[in-house]
């Protein structure tokens, strides 16, 4: 294929290549950047939490009037949660991964450093919590009842054992085993003991990248006003049914009180990245609109040329040219056109990039999503002038000595 | 003439329906995503109290912990303030009005006495507050008034409902004077608001600027005699001492303080006077971070907290990107189509319209095409925003299209449409009427 005439005619119509040029190199750099930003939040949603999300679910009640004994109620409560047939463990919990609502606190290895190690989510739980979260612990043992204890505003220090996280255990102590190793809660009080590692509990706030593998577990109750919460595992496939008896019968057992609305663990998960979804379906129509809309533009514009040169076209086909070359030449045309935009939509592509770097501290792009929108553009370029190249091939040579 | 243009401008849009469409389509796709992004954009952003903005100010203090900054990735000072210095600066009274408030959640016990609707216990958002929270956000009252000055310093046990819970509780009829019982306490009826729903609440952007609306307002010393939780946002940088008067006499941070300050002189006045009070402070060992207090006016205030998300500014530059690419699609495709036209505007010249006329003819052609993508472009916003109210829960009650929003979009897709007219055009017009005639 001879690229000269294509190139001289081209010349001849540089308006209309600018446009489709500048089209194109716009469509790609916004494509390639939308694409990232979309495989950036499809991972974040991906991280597991460490749960067993499938047949977990959690429920509330907040008790009222002066009567009303929090302990008592939970140890009620707890009793006839894990008698109910189908639950597998139940526990108190004062937060969960991904609600992005609980407790923080700062770590210091040694009672003497002014700012903390480390921050971590506060789980405060009872020896049933990891097996209820279905979080799987990797080293260590479990609480024993016997180190169990509760939290209200006025308990002092902290418990002498804890549970952490394998991310945090790497965070004090990069590379070393973190059991048996001493940790400050408070450096105004007496040191805790980690007694096991889970191997994965998020903190509740999932877009916060710091803390969100940071996690301890607490063998405290939380005992203080008049609310609680409860995380509740059940055998594979009645938890939907067991959410709504356990809502049932927590209201009747204790009528003093407003039990709230039962959540599954995969509705939690769902809220929590319901704004990254929405972000990904947004840019998702985006995409879609734009590539329907530049493919439109080049069967526009491929349509105007070819009415435009009919009489060249019969001329050319007079001189012997047949309609497999009439064809190549409008494909190659596009061809050149898209690579002009390509060209510059490499360069917007990555500028766009760092201007989002910049503001927004997302990642660098990898190199490969302009190639491989690039590869996407030229196709998508041919298909749409295969309409208006196959009319421009049946143009008939007798055309050529006809006037309009 | 206008009219004759118009004729021909529809005329030749029939000529090429397809491409006609194209354009039109071309032109509401890229109006419709920028309108839409825009929309939310302006509603999250927008001044949501604009006769007052500037003289509602956020009181700011930096009472963290001497090693560490309270926001050590983007310098900001703490965004609440502790029992402590609320108490005081609201004792003090040196702003023109002030208030300390937080969020409650409190369990309703309906009397269900036969004098209302049948109504199940159920947990509501509260507000504690000070008087001067009603005339400061400028909430419209249905029936009754804020309660007093002095029910605030007696811990009166009076609450303000809003519309919809006196709906629930008294079926709207005028409930003040009346009882309502919140977690074992009776709470005597002061006043009702109206419908009052900001677009964003920026009185408390601690736990996210558009979650629910309060249900009603209690008087803030009620609420602390009864020691009423905070269920919004509470930071400390060490453990406070234990039991409820260790914590009022922390340096954790969970109320909201506002200042109403009437001109920029008493603005200058009060910051002096937070100066001074911090100075003060330092004497008792408090307040061991290098002297710092803001006082930030709504419109700061939303900025400084970022209420508008980074994803609906990204969405909202996408957009125009788009709406670009449109705009660049349009100029190709009405270029062709008006240089089809050479024969037709080289035989008008011919016959004596001036280039001047042939201008106007084809710019109200590309004006038409302008309108047309605008209306079509209004009806697919409307999808949009359908759409973006499904994505985001909690924007339901805020992206609605109003008639500015509406006058915007129309304006913008002829400004663009027309834009887009008048590069081919003028190239139209250059057409050399010999050259045109010669080739027929």
């Amino acid at each position: 294929m001879e690229l000269r005439p294509i190139l001289s005619a081209l010349m001849r119509s540089r308006v209309a290549l600018v446009l489709l040029g500048l089209q194109i190199a716009l469509t790609l750099a916004i494509v390639c950047n939308s694409l990232f930003i979309i495989s950036e939040r499809a991972a974040l949603m991906e991280r597991p939490s460490g749960m067993n999300e499938r047949d977990t679910f959690v429920l509330a009640s907040i008790g009222f009037g002066a009567d009303f004994n929090l302990k008592n109620a939970i140890a009620d409560d707890l009793a006839m949660l894990r008698a109910l047939p189908g639950v597998v463990e139940a526990a108190p919990i004062n937060s969960l991964p991904m609600t992005n609502g609980g407790w923080s606190s700062g770590l210091s290895l040694t009672r003497e450093q002014k700012t903390s190690s480390a921050y971590s989510a506060m789980y405060f739980s009872d020896d049933h919590g990891l097996d209820a979260m279905g979080a799987r612990l990797i080293a260590g043992r479990p609480y024993r009842p016997d180190e169990l204890g509760e939290r209200s505003r006025k308990t002092k220090g902290w418990p002498p054992v804890i549970i952490i996280t394998r991310a945090l255990g790497n965070k004090l102590w990069p590379g070393q085993d973190p059991i048996g190793k001493s940790v400050w809660l408070d450096t105004d009080a007496d040191a805790s003991t980690v007694i096991g590692i889970i191997d994965r509990l998020q903190a509740p706030w999932v877009h916060n990248d710091e803390v969100v593998e940071f996690a301890t577990l607490l063998p405290e109750v939380i005992n203080e006003g008049a609310f609680i919460r409860y995380i509740i595992r059940t055998a594979p496939g009645q938890r939907d049914a067991l959410m709504k008896t356990a809502e049932a019968k927590l209201a009747e057992i204790n009528p003093n009180r407003i039990v709230r609305e039962g959540k599954t663990v995969e509705k939690i998960r769902a809220d929590a990245y319901s704004d990254d979804r929405a972000m990904m379906i947004i840019l998702g129509v985006v995409i879609a609109s734009l590539l329907i809309i530049t493919a439109l533009g080049i069967v526009g514009m491929a349509s105007f040329w070819v009415t435009q040169r009919t009489k060249q076209i019969g001329t050319r086909r007079a001189l012997g040219a047949t309609r497999g070359a009439i064809l190549r030449y409008f494909l190659a045309e596009n061809f050149v056109i898209t690579s002009i935009g390509l060209v510059l939509g490499a360069g917007l592509a990555y500028g766009f990039n760092v201007w989002l770097i910049q503001h927004y501290q997302t990642q660098a792009m990898p190199w490969y999503y302009v190639p491989v929108g690039c590869l996407s553009l030229w196709l998508l370029g041919q298909l749409a002038v295969l309409g208006p190249a196959r009319r421009a091939s049946r143009v008939p040579p007798a055309m050529a000595t006809r006037s309009i | 003439m206008f009219g004759y243009y118009l004729s021909l401008g529809l005329r030749s849009l029939r000529r090429n329906p397809v491409l006609t469409a194209l354009m039109v389509f071309g032109i509401a796709l890229g109006i419709a995503a920028s309108m839409t992004s825009l929309t939310v954009f302006h509603l999250m952003g927008s001044d949501p109290i604009p006769w007052k903005s500037d003289r509602l100010h956020v009181v700011q203090l930096d009472n963290w912990d001497i090693n560490q900054a309270y926001d050590e990735e983007k310098g900001r000072l703490p965004d609440q303030l502790t029992y402590l210095d609320a108490t005081a600066l609201m004792a003090a009274g040196r702003a023109d009005r002030q208030v300390a408030m937080y969020k409650v959640v409190l369990p309703v016990q309906p009397a269900n006495d036969g004098s209302g609707p049948e109504v199940k216990p159920y947990l509501m958002l509260g507000r504690a507050t000070y008087n001067d929270f009603f005339p400061m956000f400028e909430p419209p009252f249905r029936y009754g008034a804020p309660w007093s000055r002095e029910q605030d310093e007696a811990m009166a046990r009076v609450t303000v409902l809003t519309q919809t819970t006196n709906e629930k509780l008294f079926g709207g009829a005028d409930s003040t004077g009346k009882t309502v019982r919140f977690d074992g306490v009776d709470y005597t009826v002061v006043g009702v608001l109206d419908h009052w729903q900001p677009r964003v609440k920026y009185f408390d952007l601690t736990v996210g600027a558009l979650t629910e609306s309060e249900e009603a307002f209690i008087p803030f010393t009620t609420a602390i005699d009864l020691r009423a939780q905070s269920s919004g946002n509470n930071s400390c940088f060490k453990a406070p001492a234990p039991g409820w008067e260790g914590y009022l006499a922390s340096d954790c941070i969970w109320i909201q303080f506002w200042a109403q300050l009437d001109s920029p002189a008493r603005e200058a006045e009060y910051k002096n006077f937070l100066d001074a009070y911090v100075m003060e402070q330092k004497k008792l060992g408090r307040f061991e971070r290098p002297l710092a207090t803001l006082l930030p006016d709504v419109n700061e205030w939303i900025a400084l907290q970022e209420v508008v998300s980074r994803d609906v500014e990204i969405q909202v530059g996408l957009a125009f990107a788009f709406l670009a690419v449109c705009l660049v699609n349009t100029v190709g495709l009405l270029l062709a189509k008006f240089m089809r036209k050479s024969g037709e505007i080289g035989l008008r010249r011919a016959l004596g319209a001036s280039r001047g006329q042939l201008f106007l003819q084809h710019l109200i052609e590309a004006g038409v095409v302008g309108i047309s993508g605008g209306l079509v472009g209004l009806a697919l916003t409307g999808l949009g925003l359908m759409g973006v109210r499904a994505l985001y829960s909690e924007f339901k009650t805020i992206t609605q299209l109003d008639w500015t929003m509406v006058a915007v979009t129309l304006l913008l897709s002829v400004l663009s449409a027309t834009l887009a007219g008048l590069f081919p055009t003028w190239r139209a017009c250059r057409v050399q009427p010999a050259s045109q005639l010669k080739t027929q």
